[in-house]
């Protein structure tokens, strides 16, 4: 008995060691941020299919905020109060629901200037901007002749420009796009779309699109410092399969890293070269902080090039085996390619590339009229061995990469000149993307790097089928990478952006001026309150400050009648939001900044009373702070009453 | 006079008219969910800070509503500070002991009248409460400090001269200054 109890206990001790054993020593206080301490940055990520956005703070893992972009938020009334339905709107109407992949910071300098963050929608094909002042989502804007807009929301050096493009290649729009699925190969086309931001008030514009074969388009890079001017963009399925893609995409050995000269395309489509399309549709809506209201607008044109009729716009590198992410690193130089189905990790010189493009060091055969540059020659080198499933590829200021692998479960550190192999962790489990911090722009902040894990299994407390992705917390100041923490994280986080806390925290803006409020149905202080009929619309100009609503009693209010709460609140003091609800209501709560105006809706379907009530608790006597509305049958004699304290 | 005293004296008169655009007084409250703190600052002509802040919260306790309309003094102030900094400047240009004097006391009973008027005003607001009012305060009095500290309820309140009543009250210890250091030498000339 001892024996084999001693043979299986060495056995065992063969095993390789758990996870509990990866946590170093002093994790706890490298992470504890103590109680009324700040984090050292803002870090934002995404919700993948929540279609939020979420701001955490690093070290500590804390969630500060959930930002609603592409989903509606019945706690903050996104998409169901009436100024807010119109960021929802799209050319197929208002759709509540998103998945928001990726986010990026507006950049100056190759640097996050902390003005914005960009964020894509993958199902109906949109992109956001989210301003950082008010952690609100301030514009939304359609992309057409676009599939999923997976491949974004990636900007240039100095965010010239925002990426959107497709990962499912579609015809393009119109009428002419009834075509037989299995026609892929000739009639389906990649479009990439290029978004213009206003350097001061960030407004989106689609200024061009590229056209190209059919293609699966997934991840992209803008170059930087030498490669300012040039965008990366891994291409899979150039099988051009539109079925069991699963198969039928991973054939070839090698799909493609298209590079374009956005900066050529750019000087040809203010050429006029470009083609002006007319049969598109697609929703621009925008947030006005003035009215505190968004407007939503059909536009019917965008300008397209297709790359086949320009012999210098794109070029094609082959990359094994389809590759997700293409990374630049901060000097600019080097492209990381990462096949999620290869063994190795190409890794790109852009000087070599230019070489031998200038040599057309080029295949003999292009790809639907691109060049296909030869693989060797723009190879710097590659990364052998490191792992299973590259995916993605960030960096820290001095010198190396870090590459997550989805299969072998693990973010492996290795040295961008020599591609020699430095460190590898495992992450719990099956990691995505991965952030440095810092780590896509020209000189990043480094110290933590954060793992996007998508299966969590036996590392939190279980909650049914249903479980947490989740984020882990490395600590890459030193030689080896350590792991500190892990935090379960809202919906799927594809990517995220952290931000140096200093750089946002006194920005941050605390209250709306009342003054400066636009609102058209604004009610301008607690002796304008009041209720109006019109027909069988029906509006309350209410006003909300610690701790009453005005008015606080309404009749004459009837079956039939639409009933718009205008609510502003007068409050001018930090932190204090009031809420807003009513009984019956079939939408949502109304959270309603300090100096803001916000309206619910309201059809009643019954006679009788109806309590309202501020939701969000605001003072001593927030639990006096209620209300009841009248509803009386339709041509009821009841009139029109409303007061708070005396008649 | 010495010209030094004429000096100080016109001097002085320069900053008092300056006092007429600064905080003369403050009130700096803190709480729990104020940990900025909140302050109220009493100029010759306005009252300012988070005026409507700390008027929300008086509500609860049934204070009137501070409004600078309601106060005569913000009326009358800037002349007032105004006359006694040409008072100092002409006091200095003309040199006559006499006229130091007079204005020594005159400034004096200013002082005296100001800080009077400012208590009586604290006194009224700390107990004309609405008997009405969400919060009753025990023995219905909330006054704040007419200077130094004091609790008040969840409130701590510190009342202090600002830079304006700072220069106020040197101004009035240099005036003294110059009524003593005039008068000594005159004293000393009696007695021998």
């Amino acid at each position: 008995m001892a024996a084999v109890a001693a043979v299986s206990l060495s056995f065992n001790a063969c095993r390789p060691k758990g996870a509990g054993s990866a946590v170093s020593g002093n994790a706890a206080q490298r992470t504890y941020v103590p109680p009324g301490q700040y984090d050292e940055f803002y870090t934002f990520t995404s919700g993948g299919f929540s279609g939020q956005m979420s701001v955490y703070g690093l070290p500590s893992g804390r969630l500060f905020r959930v930002i609603p972009v592409f989903s509606v938020d019945p706690e903050k009334a996104w998409g169901f109060s009436e100024e807010t339905k119109p960021m929802l709107m799209t050319s197929h109407g208002f759709v509540p629901w998103d998945d928001l992949h990726h986010i990026e910071s507006s950049f100056t300098d190759g640097m996050p200037d902390g003005k914005w963050m960009f964020a894509n929608s993958n199902n109906t094909p949109r992109l956001a901007r989210i301003d950082l002042t008010t952690f609100r989502t301030a514009e939304i804007i359609e992309i057409p002749n676009t599939g999923g807009n997976h491949c974004s929301p990636f900007t240039t050096e100095n965010s010239e420009y925002v990426i959107a493009a497709t990962r499912f290649s579609v015809p393009p729009d119109g009428p002419e796009s009834d075509v037989p699925i299995d026609s892929y190969k000739e009639n389906f086309k990649g479009h990439i779309s290029f978004v213009s931001v206003d350097k001061e008030t960030g407004e989106f514009d689609i200024a061009f699109q590229l056209k190209t074969p059919g293609l699966n388009f997934d991840l992209s890079s803008a170059g930087k410092g030498v490669s300012n001017g040039w965008l990366f963009i891994s291409c899979y399925n150039s099988e051009q399969a539109h079925t069991l893609q699963e198969v039928n995409s991973s054939q070839n050995d090698k799909d493609f890293i298209m590079a374009i000269n956005w900066k050529k395309a750019e000087e040809y489509f203010k050429a006029g070269r470009g083609t002006v399309q007319t049969n598109v549709r697609y929703a621009h809506n925008k947030w006005d902080e003035h009215t505190h209201s968004a407007t939503s607008e059909i536009k019917t044109e965008v300008t397209v090039l297709d790359v086949a009729d320009f012999d210098d716009l794109a070029y094609l590198i082959p990359c094994p085996k389809s590759p997700h992410g293409a990374d630049v690193n901060p000097t600019g130089e080097y492209i990381v390619g990462s096949g999620k189905l290869a063994a190795l990790i190409p890794v790109f010189s852009f000087a070599k590339l230019q070489d031998a493009i200038a040599n057309k060091d080029f295949e003999g055969e292009k790809y639907g009229g691109i060049p296909v540059v030869k693989y060797e020659s723009a190879l710097h080198g590659e990364v052998q061995k490191p792992g299973l499933g590259p995916l993605h590829t960030e960096f820290d200021a001095k010198g190396n990469a870090y590459t997550s692998f989805f299969v072998s479960s693990e973010v492996v550190k290795w040295n961008v000149e020599s591609l020699e192999v430095l460190d590898r962790q495992p992450t719990y489990y099956s990691v995505g993307h991965l952030m440095v911090a810092g780590g896509n722009s020209k000189n990043p902040y480094g110290k933590y790097l954060v793992a996007y894990n998508k299966i969590t299994k036996d590392r939190f407390l279980p909650t049914g089928p249903e479980l947490c992705h989740s984020a882990q917390l490395f600590d890459i100041s030193g030689d080896k990478m350590e792991l500190l923490l892990d935090f379960p994280t809202i919906g799927e986080p594809h990517y995220a952006q952290s931000i140096p806390a200093d750089m946002l925290m006194d920005k941050s803006l605390k209250i709306y001026d009342i003054n400066a409020n636009q609102h058209p149905h604004k009610t301008n202080g607690e002796a304008e309150a009041r209720v109006e009929r019109d027909g069988n619309i029906v509006r309350v100009y209410m006003t909300t400050i610690r701790s009453h609503l005005t008015p606080d009693v309404i009749e004459g209010i009837q079956l039939g009648d639409e009933v718009y709460f205008h609510v502003t609140n007068i409050e001018q003091d930090w932190d204090m939001p009031h809420g807003f609800a009513i009984k019956g209501a079939n939408n949502s709560e109304l959270l309603i900044m300090p100096g803001e105006t916000t309206t619910l809706k309201w059809v009643p379907d019954r006679v009788g009373i109806f309590p309202f009530y501020c939701t969000d608790f605001c003072s001593a006597l927030h639990q006096e702070m209620s209300g009841y509305v009248r509803v009386s049958p339709k041509g009821s004699n009841v009139p029109i009453t409303a007061y708070t304290g005396t008649k | 006079m010495k010209s030094l005293h004429r000096a100080i004296l016109v001097i002085s008169g320069l900053a008092l008219l300056a006092v007429i655009i600064l905080p003369i007084w403050r009130i700096e409250l803190d709480a729990a969910q104020y940990p900025e703190g909140l302050e109220l600052l009493i100029y010759s002509y306005k009252l300012d800070g988070h005026v409507d802040i700390i008027n929300g919260l008086n509500h609860y306790i049934g204070m009137k509503v501070l409004r600078a309309d309601d106060f005569i003094e913000f009326t009358v102030l800037p002349y007032l500070v105004g006359i006694y900094g040409l008072a100092f400047i002409l006091v200095g240009l003309v040199g006559r002991r006499r006229w130091l004097y007079v204005l020594f006391g005159a400034f004096l009973l200013f002082g005296i009248v100001a800080m009077v008027d400012f208590w009586r005003w604290l006194y009224e607001y700390g107990h004309d409460l609405d008997p009405t009012a969400p919060i009753q305060v025990p023995g219905m009095a909330y006054q704040p400090p007419l200077i130094g500290f004091k609790q008040l309820l969840n409130f701590g309140a510190f009342s202090i001269p600002d830079i304006g009543g700072w220069i106020f009250i040197s101004c009035g210890v240099l005036l003294a200054y110059c009524v003593y250091a005039e008068w000594r030498p005159l004293k000393a000339k009696q007695i021998s």
